[in-house]
């Protein structure tokens, strides 16, 4: 792949040759072999020692990376230098929010399965990967999501209505009825809309992490800000991955990839997926400080997202990346039935032994902020508000027909103005073949 | 330098010493191994771009254009070829936005074509950069740069390589602010250059014009320029313009083709054809370098047959200026679509569908609409001149358009 010869002669006719003036590249006196050096010059490697043995490196002789954690299954705390930074107040909202999810996860699966929706996710058993790490992130960081992040919007402050105005895809969502349910996007919350293709928001990711880097360079008064990018590790296979790592290691940017490993890429188990150690030993090959940590414990997220965050600021920008290990319970997504590749009994292993939501629970509890009438009023009250903004979104008219044809362009191109009066007259011709009823403003909505 | 560990970038910066930097391009071809035309032909005869009307050769002539601002065309002209007039652009551009980066490989020394010389010393490395060999990563990383509110300047050294890049740009790029909807983000300010098109030795991966695998997808802006004034003024609009751009040049002139070009900045119309030459009896409609070939042809035409030929430059060729070419059909009733790449679903067929489609232009029609284009083959080393329109090949086809028509 890529230019291969790297450049071509161009027509060689009468023309003017006089200012392409000779250029040479670096000559390679600075990268030269020393006499007797131990170590290899080449441009390539700088600092790797001659040996005269010949080995192989394998792999299975290095240990796997270690996974960070703060609090065990248990709730206990493991880590003896740990303090919360947050207040009780705080935790709880942060516990809240991966509770809302969870339920209205339930929710809207079941929802799905009643024909009331056409497709739904849900990140059961995620649910601290994606609310630890976004509670450890500045408003103004800006974040790409993949597509089972739906904590991240949650503490940032998207609303239960925001979810479902998106879910119904109503005249009140942003994405204008174009997009999937669970295609959220927020420009007030700085996070980019999802985009269903995998890992193409990971180069994305180190460019907007630039632009960021950048503009600080250009206008010291912004402040400084990262950029976040969710990802799982089925997605770390496509080329997209790799791109993103390495681009964003050379030209050092401020970006945060926070991998969720949660075992399976739909059917696909990690086995099948890759043969190295994880997602996090491939940072090292691309010399970026890298952390595995236990994605079930939210305080463990957390702090490494924490401390993240602030390694992407220094020196000027540069990558970091978070592994963070769980297990996706649920199936990958409303159309599929994950009991046809794995056992029903593995997930009810999982579910039982650690399920973050549990983990943070039982912290609290021991810590003496929670007990089991706030978890049954907590649990009673997000409910009856998840139902509450599913029956107004439900409700809601549909966007007008117009917007299919806008925003394919800043402006209308003058064939795009010509098929929406096609359009108009086709629905005059047959009204009774097409039903209009839910969408604003009806055939009317189609004039230039 | 070794060249032998490097990819060789040393030949092209080499090159000017060699002995064809002088005239007679034919004699000298063969002896390169070019694939071109043999010395007798009476038609196939090698373009001069020193005496080609399509090219202003007097300062005059390039003020003299209409479409010019009042700045640029009181100010003063320079001769540049067309590397040296993109490069003009990209200078501009960044030294009047500051949002404005360019990058790709091998970007930060000059570029393969040289079209960024001098750009990372006079406006710093943090703004002209090279990245990593990867198209896939050059584009996603353009895209969150533009999403993010700056101006990428992308360069994909050769439209063949932009393969990888494809899912970015025609799942993201492309989709973004339809995407994003109220959110009103956006890839508009992303613009990406890519030499295309055939040059005698370019063989299969060095030769691609691939416009019309663009031209299919809404969201993109499709241009392609065919002279050093044209391509400063439609370079600078796409890097302003909200949409993402893609701008494909003609490698053939990038040292060939040379005009004067105003000194001031100027942008040109996008989505605009431009009428180059008027006529009464048939359009021939094209866009880059295959212009040249149909200015020859169309001479030799009106010479032997004595028809009057009217010639269309597309210059957007995505989405494009139907009403230009409508109204021209609508008077001469009869077209020629001419383009490099390969006939099969190309630019001709949607350009010959639109305007059988319209129906006060098909009503007009004296003849069936023709393509002359590339055999749907892909670009073999041997055989570029039995491949790419020349005048040979289309100059008969307004002979046979006007006996059809009789």
């Amino acid at each position: 792949m890529a230019a291969c010869i790297g450049t071509i002669d161009v027509n060689p006719g009468p023309a003017d040759f006089t200012s392409t003036e000779h250029q040479h590249p670096r000559h390679g006196s600075s990268i030269s072999q020393r006499p007797d050096s131990k170590h290899v010059m080449f441009p390539g490697a700088l600092k790797s020692a001659f040996s005269n043995t010949m080995r192989f490196e394998q792999p299975s002789t290095y240990p796997a990376l270690p996974t960070y954690r703060i609090v065990d299954q248990h709730g206990v705390v493991v880590d003896p230098s740990f303090s919360p930074d947050l207040s009780d107040d705080e935790v709880v909202k942060l516990y809240r929010d991966m509770l809302a999810v969870s339920i209205m996860d339930l929710i809207m699966f079941d929802a799905q399965r009643q024909g009331r929706l056409s497709f739904y996710m849900v990140s059961a058993g995620e649910e601290a990967v994606s609310v630890a790490t976004a509670s450890a992130l500045a408003k103004e960081d800006v974040i790409f999501c993949q597509y089972r992040e739906q904590g991240v919007f949650k503490q940032r402050g998207f609303t239960l209505n925001d979810f479902m105005n998106q879910l119904f895809a109503n005249r009140k969502d942003p994405g204008k009825g174009r997009n999937m349910p669970v295609h959220y996007g927020s420009r007030e919350l700085n996070i980019h809309t999802i985009s269903s293709p995998l890992a193409t928001q990971l180069p994305q990711a180190s460019g907007a992490a630039y632009a960021l880097k950048i503009q600080r360079m250009q206008d010291p008064s912004v402040p400084p800000r990262v950029v976040a990018v969710y990802f799982g590790e089925g997605a770390a296979s496509e080329g997209d991955f790799h791109a993103a790592l390495n681009i964003a290691a050379t030209r050092s940017c401020p970006v945060i990839f926070i991998c969720r490993n949660n075992g399976y890429a739909i059917s696909t188990p990690t086995l099948e997926q890759y043969r190295g150690d994880g997602i996090a030993s491939r940072g090292l090959g691309y010399g970026i400080e890298t952390i595995r940590v236990d994605g079930n414990d939210f305080w463990a997220v957390r702090e490494a997202t924490k401390k993240a965050r602030e390694l992407a600021l220094q020196d000027g920008g540069k990558p970091v990346l978070i592994e963070a290990m769980t297990y996706r319970v649920s199936h990958h997504s409303t159309s599929d039935d994950s009991f046809a590749y794995r056992a029903r009994v593995e997930v009810e292993d999982w579910k039982r032994r650690d399920n973050p939501i549990a983990r943070l629970r039982k912290w609290m509890e021991a810590r003496g902020c929670w007990d089991e009438n706030k978890e049954k009023e907590a649990r009673d009250s997000i409910r009856r508000d998840i139902l509450k903004a599913f029956s107004e979104a439900e409700k809601e008219k549909k966007p007008p027909l117009r917007t299919m044809f806008e925003d394919v362009y800043e402006q209308l191109t003058p064939d795009l103005k010509k098929q929406m009066s096609e359009l108009k007259s086709q629905l005059e011709r047959y009204p009774d073949e097409y039903d209009l009823a839910d969408f604003e403003g009806g055939r009317d909505s189609l004039v230039k | 330098m070794n060249g032998a560990s490097i990819r060789p970038l040393s030949r092209a910066l080499t090159r000017t010493s060699l002995p064809w930097r002088s005239s007679a391009p034919a004699v000298i071809s063969r002896s390169r191994q070019y694939s071109t035309h043999p010395a007798n032909a009476k038609l196939n005869l090698p373009t001069d771009y020193s005496t080609t009307p399509l090219l202003a050769h007097s300062p005059e002539s390039a003020l003299s254009n209409p479409e010019l601002p009042p700045e640029a065309r009181n100010g003063t002209t320079k001769r540049m070829n067309l590397f040296q007039a993109i490069n003009d652009a990209l200078s501009t551009a960044l030294a009047e936005d500051e949002s404005v980066l360019i990058f790709g490989e091998d970007v930060a020394f000059g570029g393969v074509f040289r079209c960024t010389s001098k750009l990372a010393e006079t406006f710093g490395g943090d703004r002209v950069f090279n990245t990593p060999l990867t198209e896939q990563g050059i584009m996603g990383f353009a895209i969150g740069a533009a999403a993010e509110g700056m101006r990428p300047v992308a360069e994909i050294q050769f439209a063949d390589y932009v393969y990888p890049a494809f899912d970015q740009l025609v799942n993201e790029a492309a989709k973004f602010r339809y995407r994003d909807g109220a959110c009103g983000r956006s890839a508009g300010g992303l613009t990406v250059r890519m030499p295309c098109g055939g040059v005698g030795h370019g063989a299969l991966y060095h030769s691609q014009s691939p416009e019309s695998l663009f031209t299919h997808i809404p969201g993109l802006r499709v241009i392609m320029p065919r002279s050093p004034l044209q391509a400063k003024g439609l370079l600078l609009s796409a890097i302003r313009s909200n949409d993402p751009c893609i701008f494909m040049e003609p490698k053939i002139l990038y040292r060939a083709a040379v005009e004067q070009v105003p000194t001031a900045p100027y942008t040109l119309p996008l989505s605009k054809a431009e009428v180059l030459k008027q006529g009464s009896d048939v359009t021939i409609v094209s866009y880059g370098q295959p212009l040249y070939k149909c200015r020859a042809a169309l001479e030799q035409a009106e010479r032997d047959l004595g028809i009057s030929v009217e010639l269309i430059d597309l210059r957007t060729i995505y989405p494009w200026d139907k009403e230009c070419v409508f109204q021209s059909v609508r008077k001469t009733g009869r077209c020629i679509v001419v383009h490099e790449a390969m006939v099969n679903a190309g630019v001709g067929a949607e350009v010959a569908a639109a305007i059988q489609e319209d129906p006060e232009t098909f009503i007009r029609l004296e003849a069936p609409v023709a393509r002359v284009a590339g055999w749907s083959i892909h670009t073999p080393l041997l055989y570029e001149a039995f491949n790419a329109p020349d005048v040979a090949s289309t100059s008969p086809r307004l002979l046979r358009g006007m006996v059809v028509a009789c």
